[in-house]
């Protein structure tokens, strides 16, 4: 790993790259990845996209309960509390990538605006991108440019919304059940209430 | 002259040969497959998102539903990847279990693909054969875990308890004579280990069987050999590993390049295939079976020589003895702690991976220093390779189809997740 670190820092900015728990992470503006990617494809024999995933920094770092008590009992922190201290860019696409003949990995992580979550598409690097990149999009809405076929992936035909946003509720919006005078489907809003059973606690 | 155009049809995702609900489009002339569109998600349980909203260790379950014909193994990246970002140290003997049954589920998801591999194809008995073997090690998981699929079996810091002392037995029925019962009684006197070792003394006859009936076998060749051809480079461009890669011909293996656990202390081969087609693949899986056999025998040898704590004694991460829990105080709060709130993460990520017996499974685990994952990315192998189907199956006929969903080693738990 200290040998593709060097190699790393040749090529990239040192500041880019941070390692921690044997792993190296290499952040990168989202409109420099693609010759971020050929650069690791070519010059470092990144020959492998393991995986390719969507995060959401939407809530991040904030606790669901802070463990106020009041005479009414304990709160049951069934909403996030916290300062509104967002990440600037929302939405990070993140790159695992392989070496499997040198033997090493990398993680490239890319952040985008919530404004525009859009990035260029690696499917002309790796083709086992194509999928990862559906599949961003649909669970997070990250749009690749240059994409030639985004479409929905793992979610329902005629779905609406991203699933993997932390604003999306758990229990979903839409519930789904046979009409018996109309004779078919038909969605309607959810009707049973969200609950979280732990509360997420920071522990510093 | 009437016009000839391409036909477009839908295979599943109500298929016996489709493994489960994969619906595919495809388009063909004649009888050749000129595109094939696998349209996935009809099992998407929203996994990752569930897991955002539970603490750490009420997760382990849904692991093993996430591929749920080789479940240990699932929950083995994702218990590495709490461990790691603990900076928690596993038990020798906790490590030598879990390699041991990595295997035992590695030869549970093989056996599986076989038996339904060649149904697929035609070969009726070999299904029934692969079940029978399956179902002593469905056994082993029973006598550790108390269920015989689900086992939620490892921990964060090691394994949930030490194998059994005693192996259950069948009990008299009815319609069995009590002669019949003591056959089949006959390998469960001992401990686990002794009936595990006695597998691992059988189960190459049961190998031999499986390869007399099918390697040379006229209709098995015809139906797998130079179908489904993908060269090393593109199997790399395309994402492949496990099995899928090594019958490309290439020797990566995360348990000899990147090795885990204590795979590092083992002795065993690593199988590669040369033209990369379903044969080889077949030939790279039936070869596992014998590896993994002997990585079992060579645990079970070293877990009868060393016995010793199975769990960390890390008492935020382990819980307590309900002993202990009587008379103190102090075990008492762990307890409550651990099982209201869980313990937290030290705010970072870390991705974690093993060697599936499908590829390399991964989990990619963000923490913001809460006693919830912040995001829990899943990476599944099958994913990868299905999505590889248009690629694979593009000049092949309508029947090839079958052979490669087969070779491909598909289950829709972890594709869909």
């Amino acid at each position: 790993m200290q040998k593709l670190l060097e190699q790393l820092e040749e090529i990239f900015d040192a500041s880019s790259i941070a390692s921690s728990y044997g792993e190296l992470t290499l952040t990168v503006a989202s409109e420099d990845i693609i010759s971020t990617c050929l650069k690791l494809r070519d010059k470092l024999a990144f020959d492998t996209l393991i995986d390719l995933c969507g995060v959401d920094y939407l809530t991040y770092g904030q606790s669901e309960w802070a463990g106020d008590a009041s005479n009414s009992g304990y709160s049951r922190g069934r909403s996030a509390q916290g300062g509104e201290d967002r990440h600037q860019q929302r939405f990070a696409v993140v790159y695992h990538l392989l070496s499997v003949s040198k033997n090493y990995r990398i993680r490239v992580k890319a952040f985008v605006d919530e404004a525009e979550p859009i990035i260029k598409s690696v499917t002309k690097i790796w083709t086992s991108a194509d999928w990862y990149e559906r599949e961003a999009f649909d669970l997070m809405g990250i749009l690749f440019e240059n994409h030639t076929d985004l479409r929905r992936i793992l979610t329902d035909y005629g779905f609406v919304g991203h699933p993997l946003r932390k604003d999306f509720p758990m229990i979903g919006e839409v519930e789904m059940r046979y009409d018996e005078d109309l004779g078919r489907v038909v969605y309607e809003k959810v009707s049973i209430e969200p609950n979280i059973s732990v509360p997420k606690v920071i522990r510093k | 002259m009437a016009e000839i155009r391409n036909y477009t049809l839908n295979f599943g995702p109500q298929h016996p040969a489709a493994h489960g609900v994969l619906r595919l489009i495809l388009e063909i002339d004649g009888e050749v497959i000129e595109r094939a569109d696998p349209h996935i998600g009809l099992l998407h349980r929203g996994t990752e998102k569930l897991v955002e909203s539970k603490p750490y260790n009420q997760s382990i379950g849904y692991m093993d539903r996430l591929d749920y014909v080789s479940m240990m193994s699932n929950e083995h990246a994702y218990v590495m990847a709490i461990e790691t970002m603990l900076e928690l140290e596993v038990p020798e003997r906790a490590q030598y279990i879990r390699v041991m049954f990595d295997e035992i589920t590695r030869i549970l998801n093989h056996l599986m693909w076989l038996g339904t591999h060649a149904l697929d194809v035609g070969a009726m008995s070999i299904f029934l054969y692969a079940f029978r073997e399956r179902e002593k090690l469905i056994d082993c998981y029973e006598a550790v875990s108390g269920s015989r699929m689900h086992a939620t079996y490892y921990r964060p810091g090691g394994v949930y308890r030490d194998l059994p002392d005693n192996m259950p037995k069948y009990l008299k029925t009815d319609t069995r004579t009590d002669k019949e019962i003591e056959v089949m009684n006959a390998n469960r006197q001992g401990s686990l280990l002794d009936f595990i070792e006695d597998f691992v003394k059988e189960f190459p006859r049961h190998v031999k069987q499986y390869d007399d009936l099918l390697t040379e076998n006229r209709i098995w060749k015809q139906r797998l050999v130079n179908i489904g051809i993908v060269s090393a480079k593109r199997a790399k461009q395309l994402g492949f590993t496990g099995p899928m890669l090594r019958g490309s011909g290439v020797a990566w293996d995360l348990r000899k390049n990147q090795p885990y656990a204590v795979y590092d202390q083992l002795e065993f081969d690593i199988p590669i295939g040369v033209t990369g087609d379903s044969y080889d693949r077949y030939l790279v899986r039936m070869e596992e079976l014998r590896q993994s056999n002997k990585i079992i025998g060579q645990c079970v040898t070293w877990l009868k020589a060393n016995p010793g704590p199975v769990m960390s004694d890390d008492k935020k991460v382990a819980p307590p003895k309900r002993v202990d829990m009587k008379d103190d105080m102090e075990s008492l709060i762990h307890h409550f702690k651990l099982f209201t709130e869980g313990y937290s993460l030290p705010e970072g990520e870390v991705y974690k991976a093993v060697e599936h017996p499908k590829g390399e499974f991964g989990i990619y685990l963000i923490s913001d220093g809460a006693n919830k994952p912040y995001r829990v990315k899943i990476r599944a192998p099958g994913f990868a390779h299905l999505a590889s189907m248009n690629e694979m199956t593009k000049g092949h006929m309508l029947s090839d189809v079958v052979t490669i969903i087969g070779t491909q080693d598909i289950v829709f738990g972890e594709i869909d997740r």
